[in-house]
C-alpha cells in the first residue's frame, strides 16, 4: 500500500506521519510537496499537522486552495482514503470534505498533552481495530481545536453514525466533545488529537498505531483478497 | 484603485471565546457597563475598479476571506482613489 503524505509551507508532522507509515504499517509511504498536481498514484493520502500558511485569517483556509487540493479533493470524492490529523482536519474542514468548522479553544490557551478518548464509531475504514467504546490514549497540540456545528449538522452526524472519537474531558469547547468525525461514505476522517504521535510505547502510548493497521487492513480487504 | 474594506464578524450564537476573554477582562477593570463584546476581522484591499467589482468581492468574502459555516460578513466600497 502507498501513502502519500502533504506537505503545506508550514506543515511540521509530516515527518511524524512518514515515521507512523513506515516505521507502524513497514509499508511505502511519499512526503507530496503542495505544488503537485495529482495525488492519484496513492492508496492512501494524509494530511499532517502543523500551521499551514502560518495559520494566516483561518486555520487551514489558506491550504485549502493549495495546487494540490484538486486532486485531494477529488480522490476524496472517488472513495479513497483520506485522513487529516490537527491542522489536516482544519483543512478538511475548510475544503469542505466534512462539516463544521474550527474555533479557538473555549480557554483560548494551546493544549498539548496526552489526552483520554473514546471510540465512537469502529465500522469505519480507520477504526476497524479499535472496540466500539474503547477507551485510547492519544496526545493533542492545537490552540484551534474547538470544533463547531449547527444544530441541524450535529444530528445529522449523529444519526449518519459520523462521531468516530469524543474527548472523555471537555478540553477544548468542542461540540459534544467531538474529536474526530468522518464524511457520509466514511473514507475521509478529521481528527484533532495525533496518532501518528502514538504509535510506540517509547513514544507514552501506541494506542494512535491501530487507527493506520485499520487503514491497512481495510484496503487489504477490498485490494488483495479479491485479487 | 478602489479601496475595500471588509468586516469578518462570528454568526449570531457562535459563542466568540475571546470575546468573553475580553468582557471579563474589562469587568475586572470595573467596565461593569460592557454587556457583551464581539471580536471580528478587519481586511482591507485595495482593489483595480471593474465593472463587476462588487461581483468579485462578495466572492472573494465567501471563497477565502470567511469562513460561511461561523461568519457572517458586511463590506464598503470606498471611491475610486487614484
Amino acid at each position: 500500500m502507498k501513502f502519500a503524505v502533504i506537505v503545506f509551507p508550514g506543515s511540521n508532522c509530516d515527518d511524524d506521519m512518514v515515521y507512523a507509515v513506515q516505521e507502524g504499517l513497514q509499508e511505502e509511504v511519499d512526503k507530496v510537496w503542495y505544488t503537485e498536481e495529482s495525488v492519484a498514484d496513492y492508496d492512501a493520502i494524509l494530511l499532517p499537522g502543523g500551521f499551514s500558511y502560518g495559520d494566516y485569517l483561518r486555520s487551514g483556509a489558506i491550504a485549502r486552495f493549495a495546487p494540490v487540493m484538486e486532486s485531494v479533493i477529488e480522490e476524496a470524492q472517488k472513495g479513497k482514503p483520506v485522513l487529516g490529523v490537527c491542522n489536516g482536519f482544519q483543512v478538511l474542514l475548510e475544503a469542505g470534505l466534512l462539516p463544521g468548522a474550527m474555533q479557538r479553544n473555549k480557554d483560548l490557551k494551546f493544549i498539548c498533552r496526552p489526552v483520554e478518548l473514546k471510540v465512537d464509531n469502529n465500522e469505519t475504514g480507520f477504526t476497524k481495530s479499535y472496540e466500539k467504546g474503547e477507551s485510547i490514549i492519544v496526545p493533542v497540540a492545537h490552540g484551534e481545536g474547538n470544533y463547531y456545528c449547527d444544530n441541524k449538522t450535529l444530528q445529522h452526524l449523529k444519526e449518519n453514525n459520523q462521531i468516530v472519537f469524543t474527548y472523555q474531558d471537555d478540553i477544548n469547547g468542542s461540540v459534544e466533545g467531538i474529536a474526530g468525525i468522518v464524511n457520509e461514505k466514511g473514507n475521509v476522517l478529521g481528527m484533532m488529537p495525533h496518532p501518528e504521535r502514538a504509535t510506540t510505547s517509547l513514544l507514552g502510548s501506541s494506542d494512535g498505531l491501530k487507527l493506520f493497521q485499520s487503514i491497512l487492513n481495510h484496503w487489504r480487504e477490498s485490494h488483495v483478497l479479491t485479487s | 484603485m478602489v479601496k475595500v474594506q471588509v468586516y469578518v464578524t462570528l454568526k449570531e450564537g457562535v459563542l466568540d471565546p475571546q470575546g468573553s476573554a475580553i468582557t471579563n477582562s474589562l469587568h475586572t477593570m470595573n467596565y461593569n457597563e460592557v454587556k457583551s463584546v464581539q471580536t471580528g476581522k478587519y481586511i482591507e484591499l485595495e482593489v483595480e475598479k471593474t465593472d463587476d467589482l462588487e461581483e468579485r468581492v462578495k466572492e472573494m468574502c465567501e471563497k477565502l476571506l470567511s469562513n460561511p459555516v461561523i461568519e457572517d460578513y458586511t463590506y464598503t466600497i470606498g471611491e475610486a482613489v487614484s
